[in-house]
Protein backbone atom coordinates (compact mmCIF):
# COMPACT_ATOMS: atom_id res chain seq x y z
CA UNK A 1 0.00 0.00 0.00
CA UNK A 2 1.42 3.34 -1.00
CA UNK A 3 0.45 6.51 0.80
CA UNK A 4 1.51 9.36 -1.41
CA UNK A 5 1.64 12.85 -0.12
CA UNK A 6 -1.33 14.68 -1.47
CA UNK A 7 -0.86 17.07 -4.36
CA UNK A 8 2.73 16.16 -4.91
CA UNK A 9 4.14 15.90 -8.41
CA UNK A 10 6.26 12.78 -8.82
CA UNK A 11 9.01 14.57 -10.75
CA UNK A 12 9.78 17.22 -8.17
CA UNK A 13 9.61 14.71 -5.33
CA UNK A 14 12.58 14.43 -3.04
CA UNK A 15 14.02 11.02 -2.44
CA UNK A 16 13.67 11.41 1.30
CA UNK A 17 11.50 13.94 3.02
CA UNK A 18 11.61 14.24 6.78
CA UNK A 19 8.78 16.26 8.25
CA UNK A 20 8.42 17.45 11.84
CA UNK A 21 10.16 14.44 13.22
CA UNK A 22 10.26 14.10 17.01
CA UNK A 23 11.74 11.11 18.77
CA UNK A 24 11.65 10.18 22.43
CA UNK A 25 13.74 7.60 24.26
CA UNK A 26 11.28 7.14 27.12
CA UNK A 27 10.84 10.70 28.37
CA UNK A 28 14.07 12.00 26.84
CA UNK A 29 13.52 13.86 23.59
CA UNK A 30 16.39 13.09 21.21
CA UNK A 31 15.02 14.73 18.06
CA UNK A 32 13.19 18.07 18.05
CA UNK A 33 10.94 18.75 15.14
CA UNK A 34 13.46 17.89 12.45
CA UNK A 35 12.46 18.62 8.85
CA UNK A 36 14.68 18.20 5.82
CA UNK A 37 14.54 17.14 2.18
CA UNK A 38 17.20 14.93 0.68
CA UNK A 39 17.84 14.89 -3.04
CA UNK A 40 18.45 11.75 -5.07
CA UNK A 41 21.99 11.05 -6.28
CA UNK A 42 23.38 13.32 -3.62
CA UNK A 43 25.59 12.75 -0.64
CA UNK A 44 24.22 14.48 2.43
CA UNK A 45 26.48 14.77 5.46
CA UNK A 46 25.17 15.09 9.02
CA UNK A 47 27.55 16.76 11.43
CA UNK A 48 27.31 17.81 15.06
CA UNK A 49 28.86 17.05 18.41
CA UNK A 50 28.56 13.71 20.14
CA UNK A 51 25.08 12.90 21.40
CA UNK A 52 23.28 15.50 19.31
CA UNK A 53 21.12 12.87 17.64
CA UNK A 54 22.80 12.18 14.30
CA UNK A 55 22.62 8.43 14.62
CA UNK A 56 19.12 8.63 15.96
CA UNK A 57 18.01 10.63 12.94
CA UNK A 58 19.73 8.24 10.55
CA UNK A 59 18.10 5.26 12.22
CA UNK A 60 14.72 6.90 11.76
CA UNK A 61 15.12 6.70 7.99
CA UNK A 62 15.02 2.90 7.98
CA UNK A 63 13.13 2.53 11.25
CA UNK A 64 15.96 0.79 13.04
CA UNK A 65 14.83 2.57 16.18
CA UNK A 66 11.93 0.15 16.24
CA UNK A 67 14.34 -2.39 17.72
CA UNK A 68 14.90 -0.28 20.81
CA UNK A 69 12.38 -0.61 23.60
CA UNK A 70 10.42 2.40 24.75
CA UNK A 71 10.98 4.61 21.71
CA UNK A 72 8.22 6.79 20.38
CA UNK A 73 8.30 8.70 17.11
CA UNK A 74 6.07 11.55 15.98
CA UNK A 75 6.15 13.01 12.50
CA UNK A 76 6.81 11.46 9.13
CA UNK A 77 9.56 10.28 6.88
CA UNK A 78 8.61 10.00 3.23
CA UNK A 79 10.71 7.87 0.93
CA UNK A 80 9.72 8.28 -2.70
CA UNK A 81 6.63 9.97 -1.35
CA UNK A 82 5.62 7.09 0.87
CA UNK A 83 5.39 7.63 4.62
CA UNK A 84 7.39 4.84 6.21
CA UNK A 85 5.83 5.56 9.59
CA UNK A 86 2.38 4.79 8.28
CA UNK A 87 0.78 1.78 9.95
CA UNK A 88 0.50 -0.30 6.81
CA UNK A 89 4.05 0.10 5.60
CA UNK A 90 5.89 -3.07 4.63
CA UNK A 91 9.08 -2.75 6.69
CA UNK A 92 10.80 -5.59 4.89
CA UNK A 93 10.28 -3.97 1.50
CA UNK A 94 11.26 -0.57 2.83
CA UNK A 95 14.53 -1.84 4.28
CA UNK A 96 15.35 -3.51 1.01
CA UNK A 97 15.29 -0.06 -0.52
CA UNK A 98 16.99 1.77 2.33
CA UNK A 99 20.25 0.10 3.27
CA UNK A 100 22.46 0.88 6.23
CA UNK A 101 26.22 0.77 6.77
CA UNK A 102 27.28 0.68 10.40
CA UNK A 103 30.09 2.31 12.31
CA UNK A 104 31.77 -0.97 13.14
CA UNK A 105 31.87 -3.14 10.01
CA UNK A 106 29.47 -5.99 10.73
CA UNK A 107 29.78 -8.79 8.21
CA UNK A 108 27.82 -11.89 9.26
CA UNK A 109 29.69 -14.92 10.60
CA UNK A 110 29.26 -16.55 7.19
CA UNK A 111 31.39 -16.88 4.08
CA UNK A 112 32.18 -13.88 1.88
CA UNK A 113 29.81 -15.19 -0.76
CA UNK A 114 26.98 -15.81 1.69
CA UNK A 115 27.34 -12.29 3.06
CA UNK A 116 26.78 -10.70 -0.31
CA UNK A 117 24.10 -13.22 -1.26
CA UNK A 118 22.26 -12.74 2.05
CA UNK A 119 19.82 -10.05 0.97
CA UNK A 120 19.09 -11.77 -2.33
CA UNK A 121 18.37 -15.02 -0.57
CA UNK A 122 16.09 -13.72 2.14
CA UNK A 123 14.07 -11.77 -0.39
CA UNK A 124 14.11 -14.65 -2.89
CA UNK A 125 15.45 -12.41 -5.63
CA UNK A 126 17.99 -14.68 -7.27
CA UNK A 127 19.16 -18.27 -7.36
CA UNK A 128 21.95 -20.35 -8.89
CA UNK A 129 23.80 -18.66 -11.75
CA UNK A 130 21.89 -15.40 -11.41
CA UNK A 131 22.80 -15.25 -7.75
CA UNK A 132 26.46 -15.87 -8.51
CA UNK A 133 26.62 -13.15 -11.10
CA UNK A 134 24.87 -10.65 -8.81
CA UNK A 135 27.42 -11.42 -6.11
CA UNK A 136 30.24 -10.94 -8.60
CA UNK A 137 28.78 -7.64 -9.83
CA UNK A 138 28.39 -6.34 -6.29
CA UNK A 139 31.91 -7.27 -5.27
CA UNK A 140 33.21 -5.59 -8.42
CA UNK A 141 31.28 -2.44 -7.59
CA UNK A 142 33.10 -2.17 -4.26
CA UNK A 143 36.43 -3.18 -5.83
CA UNK A 144 36.76 -6.38 -3.85
CA UNK A 145 36.33 -8.88 -6.65
CA UNK A 146 39.94 -9.10 -7.79
CA UNK A 147 41.21 -9.57 -4.22
CA UNK A 148 38.62 -12.06 -3.09
CA UNK A 149 37.37 -14.00 -6.09
CA UNK A 150 39.50 -17.01 -5.21
CA UNK A 151 38.31 -17.28 -1.65
CA UNK A 152 34.62 -16.55 -1.74
CA UNK A 153 34.01 -19.42 0.65
CA UNK A 154 36.38 -18.14 3.29
CA UNK A 155 34.89 -16.61 6.42
CA UNK A 156 34.12 -12.91 6.14
CA UNK A 157 35.34 -12.45 9.69
CA UNK A 158 38.97 -12.90 8.60
CA UNK A 159 38.97 -9.89 6.27
CA UNK A 160 40.67 -6.60 7.09
CA UNK A 161 38.48 -3.83 8.51
CA UNK A 162 38.41 -1.99 5.22
CA UNK A 163 37.51 -5.13 3.29
CA UNK A 164 34.76 -5.83 5.83
CA UNK A 165 33.29 -2.37 5.40
CA UNK A 166 33.40 -2.74 1.61
CA UNK A 167 31.73 -6.11 1.95
CA UNK A 168 28.96 -4.53 4.00
CA UNK A 169 28.44 -2.01 1.23
CA UNK A 170 28.45 -4.84 -1.34
CA UNK A 171 25.61 -6.49 0.61
CA UNK A 172 23.48 -3.43 -0.08
CA UNK A 173 24.53 -3.10 -3.70
CA UNK A 174 23.53 -6.70 -4.34
CA UNK A 175 20.05 -5.81 -3.15
CA UNK A 176 19.98 -2.79 -5.43
CA UNK A 177 19.15 -0.57 -2.49
CA UNK A 178 18.39 3.00 -3.47
CA UNK A 179 19.35 4.79 -0.30
CA UNK A 180 22.55 4.21 1.67
CA UNK A 181 22.57 5.34 5.28
CA UNK A 182 26.12 5.41 6.60
CA UNK A 183 26.80 5.97 10.28
CA UNK A 184 30.45 6.99 10.63
CA UNK A 185 31.46 4.32 8.11
CA UNK A 186 35.15 5.24 8.26
CA UNK A 187 35.70 5.75 11.96
CA UNK A 188 37.22 2.28 12.36
CA UNK A 189 39.48 2.69 9.32
CA UNK A 190 42.94 4.16 8.75
CA UNK A 191 43.38 7.28 6.57
CA UNK A 192 44.21 5.38 3.39
CA UNK A 193 41.26 3.03 3.75
CA UNK A 194 39.10 6.05 4.56
CA UNK A 195 40.17 7.78 1.38
CA UNK A 196 39.36 4.71 -0.67
CA UNK A 197 35.90 4.37 0.88
CA UNK A 198 35.31 8.04 0.11
CA UNK A 199 36.25 7.43 -3.52
CA UNK A 200 33.83 4.54 -3.56
CA UNK A 201 31.07 6.77 -2.19
CA UNK A 202 31.68 9.34 -4.91
CA UNK A 203 31.31 6.54 -7.43
CA UNK A 204 28.16 5.17 -5.81
CA UNK A 205 26.55 8.59 -5.75
CA UNK A 206 25.64 8.16 -9.41
CA UNK A 207 23.10 5.52 -8.52
CA UNK A 208 22.30 6.05 -4.87
CA UNK A 209 21.07 8.62 -2.43
CA UNK A 210 23.61 8.65 0.38
CA UNK A 211 23.36 10.04 3.90
CA UNK A 212 26.55 9.95 5.93
CA UNK A 213 27.03 10.78 9.59
CA UNK A 214 30.55 11.90 10.31
CA UNK A 215 32.62 13.49 13.05
CA UNK A 216 35.25 14.44 10.55
CA UNK A 217 34.54 17.90 9.18
CA UNK A 218 37.06 17.52 6.36
CA UNK A 219 35.30 14.36 5.32
CA UNK A 220 31.94 16.10 5.24
CA UNK A 221 33.44 18.91 3.15
CA UNK A 222 35.17 16.46 0.81
CA UNK A 223 32.42 13.99 0.06
CA UNK A 224 29.09 15.73 0.45
CA UNK A 225 27.05 18.15 -1.60
CA UNK A 226 24.66 19.01 1.21
CA UNK A 227 25.27 19.21 4.92
CA UNK A 228 23.07 19.34 7.98
CA UNK A 229 24.33 20.57 11.34
CA UNK A 230 22.62 19.27 14.46
CA UNK A 231 22.76 20.45 18.04
CA UNK A 232 20.98 18.84 20.99
CA UNK A 233 18.42 17.09 18.83
CA UNK A 234 17.69 20.08 16.68
CA UNK A 235 18.58 20.55 13.02
CA UNK A 236 20.19 23.97 13.23
CA UNK A 237 21.14 24.45 9.64
CA UNK A 238 20.82 22.53 6.42
CA UNK A 239 22.02 23.50 2.97
CA UNK A 240 24.72 23.24 0.36
CA UNK A 241 27.97 21.98 1.84
CA UNK A 242 29.92 24.87 0.33
CA UNK A 243 27.58 27.36 2.00
CA UNK A 244 27.67 25.68 5.39
CA UNK A 245 31.44 25.62 5.46
CA UNK A 246 32.13 29.04 3.93
CA UNK A 247 29.35 31.27 5.19
CA UNK A 248 27.03 29.56 7.63
CA UNK A 249 23.87 31.47 8.41
CA UNK A 250 23.60 30.44 12.03
CA UNK A 251 26.05 31.58 14.69
CA UNK A 252 26.02 28.10 16.31
CA UNK A 253 27.02 26.41 13.05
CA UNK A 254 29.86 28.85 12.66
CA UNK A 255 31.06 28.19 16.19
CA UNK A 256 31.02 24.47 15.57
CA UNK A 257 32.84 24.38 12.26
CA UNK A 258 35.44 26.85 13.39
CA UNK A 259 36.00 24.57 16.35
CA UNK A 260 34.82 26.86 19.12
CA UNK A 261 32.78 24.10 20.74
CA UNK A 262 31.69 20.54 20.18
CA UNK B 1 63.79 -12.04 51.57
CA UNK B 2 64.84 -15.61 52.10
CA UNK B 3 61.58 -16.28 53.87
CA UNK B 4 59.61 -15.00 50.92
CA UNK B 5 61.58 -17.20 48.57
CA UNK B 6 60.91 -20.25 50.66
CA UNK B 7 57.24 -19.38 50.81
CA UNK B 8 57.04 -19.03 47.06
CA UNK B 9 58.88 -22.26 46.60
CA UNK B 10 56.36 -24.10 48.75
CA UNK B 11 53.37 -22.51 47.07
CA UNK B 12 54.72 -23.43 43.67
CA UNK B 13 55.35 -27.00 44.75
CA UNK B 14 51.89 -27.26 46.22
CA UNK B 15 50.23 -26.13 43.01
CA UNK B 16 52.48 -28.41 41.01
CA UNK B 17 51.55 -31.42 43.13
CA UNK B 18 47.84 -30.69 42.98
CA UNK B 19 48.15 -30.69 39.21
CA UNK B 20 50.16 -33.89 39.19
CA UNK B 21 47.79 -35.52 41.69
CA UNK B 22 44.82 -35.34 39.33
CA UNK B 23 46.85 -37.03 36.62
CA UNK B 24 48.10 -39.66 39.05
CA UNK B 25 44.57 -40.41 40.22
CA UNK B 26 43.35 -40.95 36.68
CA UNK B 27 46.26 -43.27 35.96
CA UNK B 28 45.72 -45.15 39.22
CA UNK B 29 42.07 -45.67 38.45
CA UNK B 30 42.92 -46.94 35.01
CA UNK B 31 45.57 -49.37 36.32
CA UNK B 32 43.25 -50.58 39.04
CA UNK B 33 40.57 -51.28 36.44
CA UNK B 34 43.10 -53.09 34.26
CA UNK B 35 44.47 -55.12 37.15
CA UNK B 36 41.06 -56.26 38.30
CA UNK B 37 39.66 -56.73 34.81
CA UNK B 38 42.43 -58.46 32.93
CA UNK B 39 41.94 -61.65 34.95
CA UNK B 40 38.86 -62.30 32.86
CA UNK B 41 40.82 -62.83 29.69
CA UNK B 42 42.36 -66.00 31.06
CA UNK B 43 39.03 -67.68 30.33
CA UNK B 44 37.16 -65.40 27.90
CA UNK B 45 38.53 -63.91 24.67
CA UNK B 46 38.36 -60.13 24.17
CA UNK B 47 36.46 -60.43 20.92
CA UNK B 48 33.97 -62.92 22.36
CA UNK B 49 33.45 -60.56 25.25
CA UNK B 50 32.76 -57.53 23.07
CA UNK B 51 30.68 -59.23 20.39
CA UNK B 52 28.97 -61.95 22.41
CA UNK B 53 25.22 -61.69 22.19
CA UNK B 54 24.37 -63.12 25.57
CA UNK B 55 25.01 -61.84 29.04
CA UNK B 56 24.26 -64.73 31.39
CA UNK B 57 26.82 -64.20 34.12
CA UNK B 58 25.33 -66.61 36.65
CA UNK B 59 24.08 -69.45 34.49
CA UNK B 60 26.18 -72.56 34.11
CA UNK B 61 28.29 -72.28 32.06
CA UNK B 62 28.19 -68.45 32.26
CA UNK B 63 28.16 -66.32 29.12
CA UNK B 64 29.86 -62.96 29.11
CA UNK B 65 28.86 -61.17 25.92
CA UNK B 66 28.35 -57.44 26.36
CA UNK B 67 27.07 -56.57 22.88
CA UNK B 68 23.49 -56.19 24.19
CA UNK B 69 24.76 -53.91 26.94
CA UNK B 70 26.80 -51.77 24.54
CA UNK B 71 23.82 -51.49 22.19
CA UNK B 72 21.55 -50.76 25.14
CA UNK B 73 23.75 -47.86 26.21
CA UNK B 74 24.01 -46.67 22.64
CA UNK B 75 20.27 -46.73 21.99
CA UNK B 76 19.39 -44.97 25.22
CA UNK B 77 22.06 -42.31 24.77
CA UNK B 78 21.35 -41.69 21.09
CA UNK B 79 17.66 -41.45 21.88
CA UNK B 80 18.45 -38.88 24.55
CA UNK B 81 20.61 -36.87 22.15
CA UNK B 82 17.99 -36.88 19.41
CA UNK B 83 15.41 -35.61 21.87
CA UNK B 84 17.46 -33.22 23.98
CA UNK B 85 19.65 -31.41 21.46
CA UNK B 86 16.97 -29.96 19.15
CA UNK B 87 14.64 -29.29 22.05
CA UNK B 88 17.38 -27.64 24.08
CA UNK B 89 18.51 -25.41 21.23
CA UNK B 90 14.96 -24.41 20.41
CA UNK B 91 14.25 -23.61 24.06
CA UNK B 92 17.46 -21.57 24.27
CA UNK B 93 16.41 -19.54 21.25
CA UNK B 94 12.96 -19.04 22.70
CA UNK B 95 14.34 -17.79 25.98
CA UNK B 96 17.04 -15.61 24.43
CA UNK B 97 15.17 -14.15 21.50
CA UNK B 98 11.43 -14.51 21.78
CA UNK B 99 10.24 -14.61 25.37
CA UNK B 100 9.30 -11.42 27.16
CA UNK B 101 11.60 -10.47 30.05
CA UNK B 102 9.15 -11.79 32.64
CA UNK B 103 8.63 -15.14 30.96
CA UNK B 104 12.39 -15.37 30.48
CA UNK B 105 13.08 -14.91 34.19
CA UNK B 106 10.51 -17.50 35.19
CA UNK B 107 11.82 -20.04 32.68
CA UNK B 108 15.41 -19.53 33.70
CA UNK B 109 14.67 -20.14 37.36
CA UNK B 110 12.64 -23.23 36.49
CA UNK B 111 15.54 -24.60 34.49
CA UNK B 112 17.88 -24.01 37.39
CA UNK B 113 15.55 -25.90 39.69
CA UNK B 114 15.35 -28.71 37.18
CA UNK B 115 19.11 -29.06 37.11
CA UNK B 116 19.20 -29.25 40.89
CA UNK B 117 16.94 -32.31 41.19
CA UNK B 118 18.97 -35.44 42.11
CA UNK B 119 18.84 -38.12 39.44
CA UNK B 120 17.31 -40.72 41.76
CA UNK B 121 14.38 -38.43 42.42
CA UNK B 122 13.95 -37.83 38.70
CA UNK B 123 14.11 -41.57 38.15
CA UNK B 124 11.47 -42.13 40.78
CA UNK B 125 9.16 -39.51 39.27
CA UNK B 126 9.80 -41.02 35.84
CA UNK B 127 8.84 -44.44 37.14
CA UNK B 128 5.56 -43.16 38.53
CA UNK B 129 4.56 -41.06 35.51
CA UNK B 130 6.58 -41.66 32.36
CA UNK B 131 6.59 -45.47 32.50
CA UNK B 132 2.82 -45.98 32.83
CA UNK B 133 2.27 -43.27 30.21
CA UNK B 134 4.51 -45.02 27.68
CA UNK B 135 2.88 -48.35 28.44
CA UNK B 136 -0.54 -46.85 27.86
CA UNK B 137 0.18 -44.76 24.79
CA UNK B 138 2.02 -47.47 22.83
CA UNK B 139 -0.07 -50.27 24.30
CA UNK B 140 2.98 -52.22 25.51
CA UNK B 141 3.28 -55.05 28.04
CA UNK B 142 5.62 -52.81 30.03
CA UNK B 143 6.57 -49.15 29.93
CA UNK B 144 10.06 -49.89 31.20
CA UNK B 145 11.75 -49.28 27.87
CA UNK B 146 14.73 -47.66 26.18
CA UNK B 147 12.41 -44.79 25.31
CA UNK B 148 11.65 -44.11 28.97
CA UNK B 149 15.38 -44.00 29.68
CA UNK B 150 16.05 -41.74 26.71
CA UNK B 151 13.32 -39.32 27.69
CA UNK B 152 14.56 -39.08 31.22
CA UNK B 153 18.17 -38.62 30.19
CA UNK B 154 17.08 -35.96 27.72
CA UNK B 155 15.33 -34.25 30.59
CA UNK B 156 18.53 -34.32 32.59
CA UNK B 157 20.67 -33.01 29.73
CA UNK B 158 18.29 -30.16 28.92
CA UNK B 159 19.27 -27.65 31.63
CA UNK B 160 22.93 -27.77 30.61
CA UNK B 161 22.16 -27.50 26.90
CA UNK B 162 19.65 -24.70 27.37
CA UNK B 163 21.61 -22.51 29.71
CA UNK B 164 24.93 -22.72 27.88
CA UNK B 165 23.31 -22.30 24.46
CA UNK B 166 21.36 -19.33 25.73
CA UNK B 167 24.53 -17.69 27.00
CA UNK B 168 26.19 -18.11 23.65
CA UNK B 169 23.15 -16.76 21.80
CA UNK B 170 23.16 -13.71 24.03
CA UNK B 171 26.86 -13.27 23.35
CA UNK B 172 26.24 -12.94 19.60
CA UNK B 173 27.14 -9.34 18.80
CA UNK B 174 24.17 -7.05 18.43
CA UNK B 175 25.69 -5.77 15.20
CA UNK B 176 25.00 -9.06 13.43
CA UNK B 177 21.33 -8.86 14.19
CA UNK B 178 21.08 -5.18 13.31
CA UNK B 179 22.85 -5.83 10.03
CA UNK B 180 20.37 -8.53 9.11
CA UNK B 181 17.32 -6.51 10.14
CA UNK B 182 18.63 -3.51 8.21
CA UNK B 183 18.76 -5.70 5.10
CA UNK B 184 15.08 -6.42 5.53
CA UNK B 185 15.40 -9.80 7.23
CA UNK B 186 12.54 -10.79 9.48
CA UNK B 187 13.15 -11.70 13.10
CA UNK B 188 12.92 -15.36 12.17
CA UNK B 189 15.28 -15.10 9.20
CA UNK B 190 17.77 -13.24 11.37
CA UNK B 191 17.59 -16.08 13.88
CA UNK B 192 18.20 -19.00 11.60
CA UNK B 193 20.47 -17.38 9.06
CA UNK B 194 22.73 -15.23 11.24
CA UNK B 195 22.34 -15.58 15.00
CA UNK B 196 22.60 -19.35 14.96
CA UNK B 197 25.93 -19.20 13.13
CA UNK B 198 27.27 -16.64 15.55
CA UNK B 199 26.32 -18.90 18.43
CA UNK B 200 27.31 -22.20 16.83
CA UNK B 201 30.55 -22.98 18.69
CA UNK B 202 28.79 -22.38 21.99
CA UNK B 203 25.79 -24.46 20.98
CA UNK B 204 28.00 -27.39 20.01
CA UNK B 205 29.88 -27.17 23.28
CA UNK B 206 26.57 -27.00 25.14
CA UNK B 207 25.28 -30.13 23.42
CA UNK B 208 28.47 -32.05 24.14
CA UNK B 209 28.46 -31.03 27.79
CA UNK B 210 24.80 -31.95 28.07
CA UNK B 211 25.41 -35.35 26.56
CA UNK B 212 28.52 -35.81 28.66
CA UNK B 213 26.43 -35.13 31.72
CA UNK B 214 24.07 -38.07 31.00
CA UNK B 215 26.34 -40.58 29.33
CA UNK B 216 27.60 -41.97 32.61
CA UNK B 217 24.25 -41.63 34.31
CA UNK B 218 23.26 -44.81 36.10
CA UNK B 219 20.52 -44.60 38.68
CA UNK B 220 17.70 -43.10 36.69
CA UNK B 221 18.41 -45.34 33.72
CA UNK B 222 18.52 -48.43 35.86
CA UNK B 223 15.12 -47.55 37.29
CA UNK B 224 13.43 -46.94 33.95
CA UNK B 225 14.84 -49.15 31.23
CA UNK B 226 13.63 -52.52 32.41
CA UNK B 227 17.11 -54.05 32.65
CA UNK B 228 16.72 -56.82 30.11
CA UNK B 229 20.11 -57.72 28.67
CA UNK B 230 18.90 -58.45 25.17
CA UNK B 231 19.85 -56.84 21.90
CA UNK B 232 17.31 -54.02 21.42
CA UNK B 233 15.25 -54.04 18.23
CA UNK B 234 13.47 -50.74 18.92
CA UNK B 235 13.15 -47.94 21.42
CA UNK B 236 10.04 -49.58 22.80
CA UNK B 237 11.78 -52.58 24.33
CA UNK B 238 13.44 -53.01 27.68
CA UNK B 239 17.21 -52.65 27.50
CA UNK B 240 20.11 -52.70 29.89
CA UNK B 241 23.04 -50.31 29.82
CA UNK B 242 26.69 -50.83 30.72
CA UNK B 243 26.48 -48.61 33.78
CA UNK B 244 23.29 -50.20 35.06
CA UNK B 245 24.86 -53.63 34.79
CA UNK B 246 27.78 -52.71 36.99
CA UNK B 247 25.57 -51.01 39.55
CA UNK B 248 23.06 -53.84 39.68
CA UNK B 249 25.45 -56.77 39.83
CA UNK B 250 28.49 -55.56 41.72
CA UNK B 251 26.89 -56.28 45.07
CA UNK B 252 26.16 -59.90 44.24
CA UNK B 253 29.45 -61.10 42.84
CA UNK B 254 32.17 -62.95 44.63
CA UNK B 255 35.42 -61.00 44.67
CA UNK B 256 37.89 -62.64 42.27
CA UNK B 257 35.24 -64.57 40.33
CA UNK B 258 34.90 -64.45 36.56
CA UNK B 259 31.76 -62.37 36.92
CA UNK B 260 33.61 -59.90 39.14
CA UNK B 261 36.35 -59.50 36.55
CA UNK B 262 33.81 -59.10 33.78
CA UNK B 263 32.20 -56.13 35.56
CA UNK B 264 35.59 -54.46 35.76
CA UNK B 265 36.15 -54.96 32.05
CA UNK B 266 32.80 -53.27 31.47
CA UNK B 267 34.26 -50.41 33.48
CA UNK B 268 37.25 -50.29 31.15
CA UNK B 269 34.96 -50.24 28.12
CA UNK B 270 33.04 -47.31 29.62
CA UNK B 271 36.30 -45.56 30.38
CA UNK B 272 37.49 -45.95 26.79
CA UNK B 273 34.16 -44.79 25.36
CA UNK B 274 33.95 -41.61 27.40
CA UNK B 275 37.63 -40.92 26.78
CA UNK B 276 37.00 -41.17 23.03
CA UNK B 277 33.99 -38.86 23.25
CA UNK B 278 35.91 -36.24 25.22
CA UNK B 279 38.83 -36.31 22.82
CA UNK B 280 36.49 -35.95 19.84
CA UNK B 281 34.69 -33.05 21.48
CA UNK B 282 37.98 -31.38 22.25
CA UNK B 283 39.30 -31.73 18.73
CA UNK B 284 36.03 -30.38 17.39
CA UNK B 285 35.90 -27.39 19.69
CA UNK B 286 39.48 -26.46 18.90
CA UNK B 287 38.81 -26.67 15.21
CA UNK B 288 35.81 -24.47 15.70
CA UNK B 289 37.70 -21.85 17.61
CA UNK B 290 40.16 -21.29 14.78
N1 LIG C 1 18.83 3.49 23.18
C1 LIG C 1 18.84 4.70 23.77
N2 LIG C 1 18.15 4.89 24.92
C2 LIG C 1 18.15 6.09 25.53
N3 LIG C 1 18.81 7.17 25.08
C3 LIG C 1 19.51 7.05 23.93
C4 LIG C 1 19.56 5.81 23.23
N4 LIG C 1 20.35 5.98 22.14
C5 LIG C 1 20.75 7.26 22.17
N5 LIG C 1 20.26 7.92 23.23
C6 LIG C 1 20.47 9.33 23.57
O1 LIG C 1 20.01 10.11 22.50
C7 LIG C 1 20.90 11.18 22.23
C8 LIG C 1 21.33 11.12 20.79
O2 LIG C 1 22.08 9.94 20.59
P1 LIG C 1 22.74 9.59 19.20
O3 LIG C 1 23.37 8.27 19.33
O4 LIG C 1 21.74 9.78 18.14
O5 LIG C 1 23.86 10.72 19.09
P2 LIG C 1 24.96 10.91 17.99
O6 LIG C 1 24.83 12.29 17.47
O7 LIG C 1 24.93 9.80 17.00
O8 LIG C 1 26.28 10.80 18.85
P3 LIG C 1 27.68 10.19 18.45
O9 LIG C 1 28.34 11.21 17.61
O10 LIG C 1 28.37 10.02 19.77
O11 LIG C 1 27.44 8.91 17.75
C9 LIG C 1 22.05 11.04 23.21
O12 LIG C 1 21.83 11.93 24.27
C10 LIG C 1 21.95 9.63 23.69
O13 LIG C 1 22.37 9.54 25.03
MG1 LIG D 1 26.24 8.13 16.53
Amino acid sequence: MIILRDGLDKRTMHKIEIRNLNLFYGKFQALMDVSMNLKPNTITAMIGSSGCGKSTLLRCINRMNDLIEDVSVKGSVFIDGEDIYHTYVDLVKMRRKVGMVFQRPNPFPLSIFENVAFGLKIHHLAKGKALESRVEESLKAVLLWEELKDRLNASALDLSLEQKQRLCIARLIALKSEVLLMDEPCSALDPIATQRIEELMAELKKNYTIVIVTHNMQQAARVSQETGFMLLGELVEFGLTTDIFTHPRDKRTEDYITGRFG
Amino acid sequence: MLFRKIKEFFIEQLIFFSGIASIVFVLLIFFFLLKEGLGLFKTVGLWDFLSGQFWYPISDPPKFGILPLILGSLVVTLGAIVIAVPLGIAAAFYIAEVASPRVRDVLKSLIEILSAIPSVVLGFIGMMTLVPFIKWIFDLPTGLTALAGSLLLAFMALPTIISISEDSINAVPREYKEGAIALGATHWQTLYRVTIFGALPGIIAASMLGVGRVIGETMAVMMLTGNAAVIPQSLLEPVRTLTATIAAEMGETVKGSEHFYALFVIGIVLFVISFAINVTADVFLHKNRK
